[in-house]
C-alpha cells in the first residue's frame, strides 16, 4: 500500500469545460493515513486540488465526501477502511451543484436546516436560572444533538437526490426531531403542523442510507420514524 | 474612486466562532445592520472543537459557589498578569451569559435536580483556595464547544443574521486619521474581492496555534485577525503565552478533554507511577495546565517517559468504568480509537503536551475596544476596531489558562462587544472616509500575491518550515540562544516568504490562495510570539525559561507589549483594581 494510486474528481468552471478524472500515485509510506492527509499530500503535488477541511477531527463537519462509492468524512477514515486493492477513488458529495473539485454547494442543505426551525423556542417566561430538565429527559436528546451537518446523510439518501427542494432530508430532519423531543421547547404543534405535507416527511423511504454513512453513528431513520408517530397521533 | 464594489454594514465581525456569533447575535437583535464575515461555514469553527465545558460560578454542583472564588482561580491560574477588573467581569457576569446560553437550548448535561451538570477542572478551588477542589465546569457531555456552537448558530438564524459564509478578510482598512473604518474581503466561491465599510470592525478570528507543528489546533487556526491587526501596525499584548495542552494525543495532535482528569483519570509514566502526586501534592493532576505541562516534559526529559522512544506519558481512564465513559466522555473514547487506537476503557491513551491556545491578543478593554499605546505610555482606544475570544487579550488569561474558561471568555466578551458596538452606533459613530490610497495599502499583499512569479517557494513548504522554528525554539521550555536562533530564522523566512510563488491564480474557490493568505498570518503572529517571549526575562504561567527559571514580579509583573513598526517590546501595566472587591494580591503560585 505504499504507492497509492488515487483518483480524484476534477473540475474548474473556468478552464474545464466538463468533469474529469485525475489520476495520483501518492507515497503513503506503509502508513494507514486518513484520506485527508492522502488530500494533503495530493495538494502538495498539485496546489490548484481544491477541498474543504478545518478541525481535522471529525467534528466540524468540513470534509465529507464519497471515498470508494461511501459517504464519509475524510479526516476520520482510514485508507484500511476504505481501500479496495491499491486504488482510492475521491469524487465530492453525490446530488450538490460542483462548485470546484471536491467543494459542493451546500445552498439546499442549509436551507432545508433552516426550514425545520433549528432552534429552540419556548414562550414562557424565563427564569432567572436555568430551565430545569432531568437527565432522563436531556438524555432524549443524545443521539440528536451530535450532528456536524457534514451532509453525508443527506447526499446519500434518493429521496434527497429526487426532491431536495420539497424532502427535508435525514440530517433536517433529526435536528426536526432533537428541538420536537426537547422538553424545553414549546411549539411542538407549530413543527409538527409544518411536516405533515407529502414531502417533508413522508418522501423517506426507510432506506437507510443516511445511517449507513453517518459519521457520527447517528440514526436520522429512527429519528423520522418517531416524526410520523407524532403526526399520526396528532392525526388521530 | 476605487473600483472594488463596496459592501455596507455598522457592524462586520469577521470570524463566526464562538466569540463573534455571540457578539453578532447581540447586534442582530438590536436591528443594526450587522454581517459575520467567516472563511468557513460558522459551525466548522474551531470553538467546535472545545471539549470538557465552559466554567462558571452558577453554584448548581454546590449552592453555596461563589464568582469570586472563580476570579481568585483565574487571577492565580494566570500567575497575577491577568487583569483584575477583566477577571471580575467575566467571573460575575458569567452566570447570566451561561443561563441566556441554556435558554436559548443549550444542551447541557443535567444532575439529578435537573440543574446544569457541573464537573471538576484544573486549577479550581472553592474559598480563595483555602476550600479544596470545586466543580465549576458547567457541561453537555464532552462536545460543550460543539453544543454551543451549534446553539449559537441557530439563535443568530432565529434572528436572521447576515452571513458572508466562506468570505476571507485579507486586510484592514484604515483612514487618514488611523481609524479602522473596514476592511479588504474575498469571496472564496467567486474570487470577488469587496471593500467593506463599516463603523465597527470585530475581529473575532480566533487562535493561531498552527505556527507550531504539533498542536490541537483546527487547520484553519492561522491568526488572521492578529495578522491584520499586526500589518495595520497596532501593538499586540502577551504573545510569548502560549498554552500547552498537557494531554494531546502523541502523535495525531488531537485534544483529549482535562475533563478525563476531573472525572479522576490520571497521568502515569513508564513505572505506572501517578507523577503529578510529585510536583502537585495536593491539586495532583488538576493543577494549572502550565504546571501539569512542565511536569510531563521532567518525566520525559529523565527517562521516564512511555513506549518505544520514550517521548510521551500515558492518560489512564480504564478504572473508570465503561458507564462514565460513555456517559461523561463519549467523544474521547471515539476520539481515542480513531487517532490513538486505543480503547479508554481498556488501556490508557499515549499524551503529549502539545500547543493549544493563544492567551496573548488584540489587547482590548472589556468593551473589545482595541486598545494601542501613546507616545505618554498610556492607554489609546483604537477608533472603528474591535476585538473579542482568542484574538483578544482582555486580558482574563494572564499567563496561563485555566481550563474551561475560554468557552466563558468567548461568550461574555462576544455579549459585551456587541452590547457595546450597539449603544456606541445608537450614540453616533462618524469616521473620515478611507481613500483610494487607504484601500490600495489594505490590497498591498494580495496584489503581492496575484502577481508572484514561478521561482519562488511554494506555501506548504514555507509553512513547514515555519513550524519546525516555532516548534524548535519556543516550545514547553525556553532558553535565550536558542530563542535568538528562531528569531533569526524567522526574519530569513519572512524574505522567503515575500519572493514566494502562487502558482493557481484561479478565482473559483481557489484554496491555494486563502493558505498563502494565511502564511503572512502565522509569519506575523510567529514573529510577535518569538521576540516578545525572547524579551519577557523571567518565567511565568506558560512562558518558562531555563535560563531565567524565576518569576520576575520586581520587573515584569506586567504585559509585553509587541510593536510590528519598531519589533520593540515594551510593557502595559496590569490592572490591580476590580471595583467591587479588594485586589488578589501577588502569591507564590503551588498546587
Amino acid at each position: 500500500m505504499s504507492n497509492l494510486q488515487v483518483s480524484v474528481y476534477r473540475y474548474n468552471p473556468e478552464t474545464d469545460s466538463a468533469p474529469y478524472m485525475q489520476e495520483f500515485q501518492v507515497d503513503t509510506k506503509g502508513r494507514d493515513l486518513m484520506v485527508l492527509d492522502v488530500l494533503h499530500l495530493m495538494k502538495e503535488q498539485d496546489s490548484a486540488l481544491a477541498f474543504r477541511r478545518s478541525c481535522r477531527e471529525g467534528v466540524c463537519g468540513s470534509d465529507g465526501m464519497n471515498m470508494n462509492g461511501k459517504n464519509g468524512l475524510a479526516c476520520i477514515t482510514p485508507l484500511s477502511e476504505v481501500i479496495k486493492g491499491n486504488k482510492l477513488v475521491l469524487r465530492p458529495l453525490p446530488g450538490l451543484p460542483v462548485i470546484r473539485d471536491m467543494v459542493v454547494d451546500m445552498g439546499l442543505f442549509y436551507k432545508q436546516y433552516e426550514r425545520i426551525q433549528p432552534y429552540l423556542q419556548n414562550d414562557t417566561p424565563a427564569p432567572a436560572i436555568e430551565r430545569l430538565q432531568s437527565p432522563e429527559d436531556r438524555e432524549k436528546l443524545d443521539g440528536l444533538y451530535e450532528c456536524i451537518l457534514c451532509a453525508c446523510c443527506s447526499t446519500a439518501c434518493p429521496s434527497f437526490w429526487w426532491n431536495p427542494e420539497k424532502f427535508v432530508g435525514p440530517a433536517g430532519l433529526l435536528q426536526s426531531y432533537r428541538f420536537l423531543v426537547d422538553t424545553r421547547d414549546t411549539a411542538t404543534q407549530e413543527r409538527l403542523s409544518e411536516l405533515e405535507d407529502p414531502f417533508s416527511v413522508f418522501r423517506c423511504r426507510g432506506i437507510m442510507n443516511c445511517v449507513a454513512v453517518c459519521p457520527k453513528g447517528l440514526n436520522p431513520t429512527r429519528a423520522i420514524g418517531k416524526i410520523r408517530e407524532m403526526l399520526l397521533a396528532e392525526a388521530t | 474612486m476605487s473600483n472594488l464594489r463596496s459592501l455596507t454594514f455598522d457592524a462586520i465581525i469577521i470570524g463566526g466562532g464562538g466569540s463573534g456569533l455571540r457578539a453578532a447575535l447581540e447586534l442582530a437583535k438590536s436591528g443594526k445592520k450587522t454581517a459575520v464575515l467567516s472563511k468557513v461555514f460558522p459551525t466548522r469553527s474551531h470553538t467546535v472543537s472545545a471539549q470538557g465545558g465552559i466554567t462558571c460560578a452558577i453554584a448548581s454542583a454546590d449552592p453555596n459557589d461563589d464568582w469570586r472564588w472563580h476570579m481568585y482561580d483565574t487571577v492565580k491560574g494566570g500567575d497575577y498578569i491577568a487583569d483584575q477588573d477583566a477577571a471580575e467581569y467575566m467571573c460575575s457576569e458569567g452566570p447570566k451569559a451561561v443561563f441566556e446560553l441554556e435558554h436559548m437550548g443549550l444542551p447541557f448535561s443535567r444532575f439529578d435536580n435537573g440543574r446544569i451538570y457541573q464537573r471538576p477542572f484544573g486549577g479550581q478551588s472553592k474559598n480563595f483556595g483555602e476550600g479544596g477542589q470545586a466543580a465549576r465546569t458547567c457541561a453537555a457531555a464532552d462536545r460543550t464547544g460543539h453544543a454551543l456552537l451549534h446553539t449559537l448558530y441557530q439563535n443568530n438564524i432565529k434572528n436572521n443574521t447576515v452571513f458572508l459564509n466562506e468570505w476571507y478578510a485579507v486586510d484592514l482598512v484604515k483612514n487618514a486619521e488611523g481609524d479602522v473604518v473596514g476592511c479588504i474581503a474575498m469571496c472564496i466561491e467567486t474570487g470577488e474581492v469587496v471593500h467593506v465599510k463599516s463603523k465597527a470592525t470585530v475581529l473575532a478570528t480566533g487562535g493561531a496555534g498552527r505556527i507550531y507543528a504539533s498542536t490541537t489546533n483546527a487547520l484553519i487556526n492561522t491568526g488572521d485577525g492578529i495578522g491584520m491587526a499586526l500589518r495595520a501596525g497596532f501593538p499586540m499584548q502577551d504573545m510569548e503565552m502560549w498554552q500547552f495542552h498537557p494531554t494531546g494525543i502523541y502523535g495525531a495532535g488531537t485534544l483529549v478533554t482535562e475533563g478525563c482528569r476531573g472525572e479522576g483519570g490520571y497521568l502515569i509514566n513508564k513505572d505506572g507511577e501517578r507523577f503529578m502526586e510529585r510536583y502537585a501534592p495536593n491539586a495532583k493532576d488538576l493543577a494549572g495546565r502550565d504546571v501539569v505541562a512542565r511536569s510531563m516534559v521532567m518525566e520525559i526529559l529523565e527517562g521516564r517517559g512511555c513506549g518505544e522512544k520514550g517521548d510521551h506519558v500515558f492518560l489512564k481512564l480504564d478504572h473508570l468504568g465503561e458507564e462514565v465513559l460513555g456517559k461523561r466522555l463519549p467523544g474521547i473514547v471515539e476520539l481515542s480509537k480513531t487517532f490513538a487506537h486505543v480503547d479508554p476503557a481498556k488501556e490508557p491513551i499515549p499524551v503529549v503536551p502539545t500547543c493549544h491556545y493563544m492567551m496573548g491578543g488584540i489587547p482590548t478593554n472589556v468593551h473589545g475596544q482595541a486598545i494601542m499605546q501613546g507616545e505618554d505610555g498610556k492607554d489609546q482606544i483604537v477608533n472603528g476596531l474591535f476585538a473579542c475570544g482568542e484574538a483578544a487579550c482582555v486580558s482574563v488569561h494572564g499567563a496561563n489558562r485555566l481550563g474551561g474558561n475560554s468557552l466563558l471568555d468567548l461568550v461574555v466578551f462576544g455579549r459585551a462587544a456587541g452590547m457595546f458596538i450597539e449603544g456606541a452606533l445608537n450614540a453616533g459613530i462618524e469616521y473620515l472616509d478611507a481613500t483610494e490610497s487607504d484601500i490600495e495599502a489594505a490590497m498591498a499583499r494580495m496584489t503581492r500575491w496575484n502577481e508572484s512569479e514561478e521561482g519562488g517557494e511554494t506555501v506548504p513548504e514555507l509553512k513547514a518550515a515555519l513550524q519546525d522554528i516555532m516548534q524548535a525554539s519556543f516550545g514547553v521550555f525556553r532558553e535565550e540562544e536558542n530563542m535568538q536562533k528562531g528569531v533569526k530564522q524567522l526574519a530569513e523566512l519572512r524574505e522567503r516568504i515575500a519572493k514566494a510563488h502562487l502558482p493557481d491564480k484561479s478565482n473559483t474557490f481557489n484554496t491555494a490562495r486563502v493558505e498563502a493568505l494565511e502564511l503572512d498570518n502565522l509569519m506575523e503572529v510567529a514573529e510577535a510570539t518569538a521576540i516578545s517571549a525572547l524579551e519577557r526575562k523571567e518565567s511565568r504561567g506558560a512562558h518558562s525559561r531555563y535560563d531565567y527559571p524565576d518569576r520576575d514580579d520586581v520587573n515584569w509583573l506586567k504585559h509585553s507589549l509587541y510593536f510590528p513598526a519598531t519589533k520593540q517590546l515594551k510593557k502595559r501595566d496590569v490592572n490591580f483594581k476590580p471595583k467591587t472587591m479588594a485586589t488578589l494580591e501577588p502569591k507564590i503560585r503551588t498546587y
